[in-house]
């Protein structure tokens, strides 16, 4: 299968449906952006494709056997592991150095999480998902904290990695750097049932 | 240099305190009643160049130490279980509360009905133990930061893996304080219990001697080696967690 399918996907925390009879196709090549106004459930979709949260209803397809990769929206890193060990867990070491170096940490590569600052945390979350070897990237907010040189660094990245990539951004120009990508948008659902 | 400043003003804090003792032990002027620290100090040297004192300090830091690890390592154990199992939890927590809440003296005279004088100070070091190292730890592992180990879990990460790399390194700080603490009150409940259950080798069986015969003098200086007793393992631990911590 070369692509994910929701199906009349129904999601809803206690009153508050998040999805409701919501279908899509997301083709696994290239980039795509999913969009949607804030609490529209774009991050609740990313934890239902990935599996991490279990749909009322629907049907998702298309996970099975993928190896994802993930940035989640918080950067997520073991604040007793340096920016190196972080990385290493889930890769090499050697696949680890070089996906830190290329993003511009090479200098960092010892320093712990509360050493670095917010966009360079970022970014040692973003070497993580790409040093895994996965099939499949899931970016959530990736370029959060980032200056424009190193959000371009990321975005570049990214795409050297040929990967398929789902990615949440707020920002028009963000989503820019990520080239030719498509765009699913996530509709406001019926929102509270009172 | 800062250490050798701080090794200077601890000397001192000692000098104070012992200038104190001392006044007031002229100010009583009765060594039946509280002995001074020079007499207590020539006791426990002449104590010390005994080979029989350190047969029974040796045995009753046997005694209180295997209690006190297998306090810790069942403290352990049930802490896993019951952070994991809800059922557990309910099941056991009315049995922690129960040691938590029991007088040590009420446990020392059960244990006395129970098993022979030398295992008694044994089993209540370790009932001192498991209560306090099995609440902090299941507190620990429940405090564990769920989003990492969801993370991990996303990576592929195995279970033992995920224990090594996130549960090991986020509880270890909180079991190893409570390990420390835990240490005092086992060796002041293991002596207690020496003093009720009388083991004929140990410590505790001194200082009953020590009171029955009146000789206050003994009672200070075997004190003073329980103390230094305490406070020595108590070093060793400390510097054996940090390196635990540091590897």
């Amino acid at each position: 299968m070369t692509e994910l399918q929701i199906r009349r996907l129904y999601k809803a925390y206690g009153g508050h449906v998040v999805f409701h009879d919501f279908s899509a196709d997301i083709p696994l090549e290239g980039i795509t952006v999913l969009r949607g106004a804030s609490g529209a459930g774009k991050t609740t979709l990313f934890r239902l494709l990935l599996g991490l949260e279990q749909p009322d209803s629907g049907e998702i397809s298309g996970m099975s056997g993928r190896k994802p990769a993930v940035v989640f929206q918080e950067d997520r890193l073991l604040p007793w592991r340096n920016a190196l060990k972080n990385v290493s867990i889930v890769s090499s070491e050697k696949a680890a150095e070089r996906a830190l170096e290329r993003l511009g940490l090479g200098d960092s590569l010892h320093l712990l999480p509360r050493e670095l600052s917010g966009g360079m945390r970022r970014r040692v979350a973003l070497a993580r998902a790409l040093a895994y070897g996965g099939d499949i990237l899931f970016l959530d907010e990736p370029f959060t904290g980032l200056d424009e040189e190193n959000k371009r660094a990321a975005a570049r990245e990214i795409l050297d990695s040929k990967l398929p990539a789902l990615v949440i951004t707020h920002e028009e120009d963000e989503a820019r750097l990520l080239g030719g990508f498509r765009t699913i948008g996530i509709p406001q659902a019926a929102g509270d049932l009172g | 240099m800062p250490n050798k400043r701080k090794w200077y003003k601890n000397a001192l804090i000692a000098l104070a305190y012992l200038a104190v003792w001392e006044a007031a032990s002229l100010l009583v002027g009765k060594e039946l009643l509280l002995p001074s620290p020079s007499s207590t100090v020539a006791r426990l040297a002449v104590l010390l160049i005994q080979s029989d004192t350190w047969l029974f300090a040796g045995l009753t830091l046997l005694r209180i130490m295997a209690g006190y690890f297998m306090g810790v390592f069942a403290g352990i154990l049930l802490a896993i279980l019951t952070a994991r199992s809800h059922f557990s939890e309910e099941l056991l927590s009315p049995l922690r509360s129960v040691v938590k809440a029991t007088p040590v003296t009420s446990f020392i005279l059960l244990a006395l009905l129970w098993l022979s004088s030398g295992l008694v100070p044994l089993f209540i070091s370790f009932l001192m133990v498991l209560p306090m190292v099995w609440t902090t730890t299941a507190e620990a592992i429940l405090q564990t930061d769920r989003r990492l180990v969801e993370m991990c879990r996303v990576f592929g990460l195995s279970r033992w893996k995920i224990i090594q790399t996130v549960y090991i390194p986020s509880v270890l700080p909180q079991v190893l304080a409570s390990c420390t603490t835990a240490l005092g009150f086992a060796w002041k409940s293991g002596v207690a219990a020496e003093i009720i259950a009388l083991p004929k080798q140990s410590i505790g069986y001194r200082l009953y001697e020590s009171k029955l015969r009146i000789e206050t003098v003994d009672l200070f200086a075997w004190t003073l080696l329980v103390i230094a007793l305490s406070v020595l393992l108590e070093r060793l631990l400390v510097w054996s967690m940090r390196r635990i911590r540091h590897d």
